[in-house]
């Protein structure tokens, strides 16, 4: 193994990494955002339960690689999408890919979410009410704090989860980390040195990531100040 | 569209035969490496509860690689990394030019790779559920380490663990779509194929999905069912 090769390589992969960031980041976004409408739609009738439920069952259930392909390919199979006003958005692997990674992370969100909103245990909603709190207040000073937490760790994982399957979006021609890589294999032949460095920085990131949960994880813990240590200060 | 449909089904024209092969390829790449991945998630949980220090930090390392690194890419490092290192192994005996992998190999381990760390946390947990009384007991008793792990532990971690074990299940066979990559002819590149043949992409592509639904939704079935039978058998215990 050269060193020149491998200096010259962390550059050139580094080079996919704002795609890389920018499509986990929009992803998260807009499954986020898509996620709470799925939550929404739950709470409001059982015929959206049902349908909320059914998307989280086609989402999860199929492989995210083929439904990346299915929003590629599958819109030229008829003429209608082609002559209307979508066809040169969905012409676009950018476009494609961060569609199916949104759709995709929204199903496994909204299941972390709706866990999350069950987090609340009974008693305290019940104290909230008889405190007097508003639904709004109480939504917002207790259900949510509560849910937040509990939800982190599950977040955490589906973050670092989204960051690696951004590396899908090589297959229809973006030139993110792996793509990159993929295109130095080929000109290159060296497949062990390239993947392993694109390995790598994967690697840190979600290290990264992971350690930043963790970090607010501890920080949100309601063990970090007592109850008892803080009324006595 | 509907006339399409016949392209679906078993006739001479259909594409039926093909995608039902490539489905039993799907599950059958899926089985080998949950298989792998069930075995390096024993010894890792092991390794991690009880096993030597050096072996404890080589099992935390594999862990945190594995789940650090997109799928694709340890696909990618097993066939096209396996097929560097078995040219050049040739090369050294004076076999010249490229040297094929299997995909089928190649994509197995990888996913058994990655499968095995996921297995490694379940099985962990799923023993340290266990009221450690029944072990204090069991040794006591003087069972053999054997002895105990066949009639203690296996029977109490094993339905704690089932719906874990689900889950990892789920992912192996969704990942195996990975391996198409390689050119295995599983669903994933057979619907491809069939999409590309036939200018129906959407006829095909949906069908894919509509095949891996049916194949994680049967599966689920069975490991619920087993989950139930297991549970059963500790209900009347746990109730004594």
């Amino acid at each position: 193994m050269d060193i020149h090769f491998l200096l010259g390589l962390i550059p050139t992969l580094l080079s996919g990494l704002p795609l890389t960031l920018e499509l986990t980041v929009f992803s998260l976004l807009g499954g986020g955002v898509i996620a709470l409408l799925l939550n929404g739609l739950r709470a409001g009738s059982i015929v959206g339960a049902r349908v909320a439920d059914f998307y989280v069952f086609l989402f999860r259930g199929s492989p995210l690689l083929l439904q990346i392909f299915l929003i590629y390919y599958a819109p030229g199979q008829f003429s209608f999408i082609r002559h209307s006003f979508v066809w040169p958005f969905l012409r676009e692997p950018y476009v494609c890919a961060l569609l199916a990674l949104m759709l995709n992370d929204a199903a496994y969100t909204s299941e972390i979410i709706r866990a999350g909103l069950r987090a609340a245990p009974r008693g305290a909603i019940e104290a909230a009410v008889v405190g007097g709190m508003s639904p709004l207040t109480r939504l917002r000073r207790v259900i949510l704090p509560l849910a937040f937490r509990q939800a982190l760790p599950a977040y955490g994982i589906e973050i670092t989860g989204m960051l690696k399957s951004t590396s899908l979006a090589s297959v229809v021609t973006l030139m993110d980390v792996t793509g990159i890589a993929s295109a130095e294999v080929s000109q290159t032949y060296r497949a062990i040195e390239v993947f392993l460095t694109a390995a790598v920085i994967y690697l840190v990131l979600v290290t990264l990531v992971t350690y930043g949960v963790q970090r607010l994880e501890g920080w949100l813990s309601p063990t970090r100040t007592p109850l008892s240590a803080r009324s006595a200060a | 569209m509907w006339d399409d449909l016949t392209l679906l089904g078993f006739g001479a024209m259909g594409w039926g035969h093909a995608l039902f092969t490539a489905a039993t390829t799907t599950v059958a790449v899926s089985a080998c490496a949950f298989a792998l991945g069930l075995a390096i998630g024993t010894l890792c949980a092991w390794a991690k509860l009880s096993g030597p220090a050096p072996l404890r930090r080589l099992a935390e390392v594999y862990g945190v690689v594995l789940r650090g690194i997109p799928d694709l890419l340890v696909i990618y490092l097993f066939y096209f990394g396996g097929r560097q290192v078995a040219t050049t192994v040739a090369g050294l005996f004076g076999h010249h030019g490229p040297v094929e992998i299997s995909g089928f190999a190649a994509g197995a381990i990888a996913i058994g790779l990655i499968s095995g760390a996921g297995q490694t946390e379940v099985l962990r947990g799923a023993y340290q559920a266990i009221s450690p009384g029944t072990l204090e007991a069991a040794k006591v008793g003087g069972m053999t380490r054997w002895t105990m792990f066949r009639r203690i532990i296996a029977p109490q971690a094993l339905p704690t663990a089932l719906p874990g074990l689900n889950n990892q299940w789920q992912s192996a066979i969704k990942e195996s779509a990975l391996v198409s990559v390689t050119g295995l002819v599983e669903t994933m590149r057979e619907v491809g194929i069939a999409a590309g043949s036939t200018e129906l992409p959407f006829l095909f592509y949906a069908a894919g999905i509509v095949i891996y639904l049916i194949i994680t939704s049967l599966s689920g079935l069975v490991f619920r069912t087993a989950e139930w039978r297991a549970m059963r058998s500790q209900m009347p215990a746990r109730a004594r």
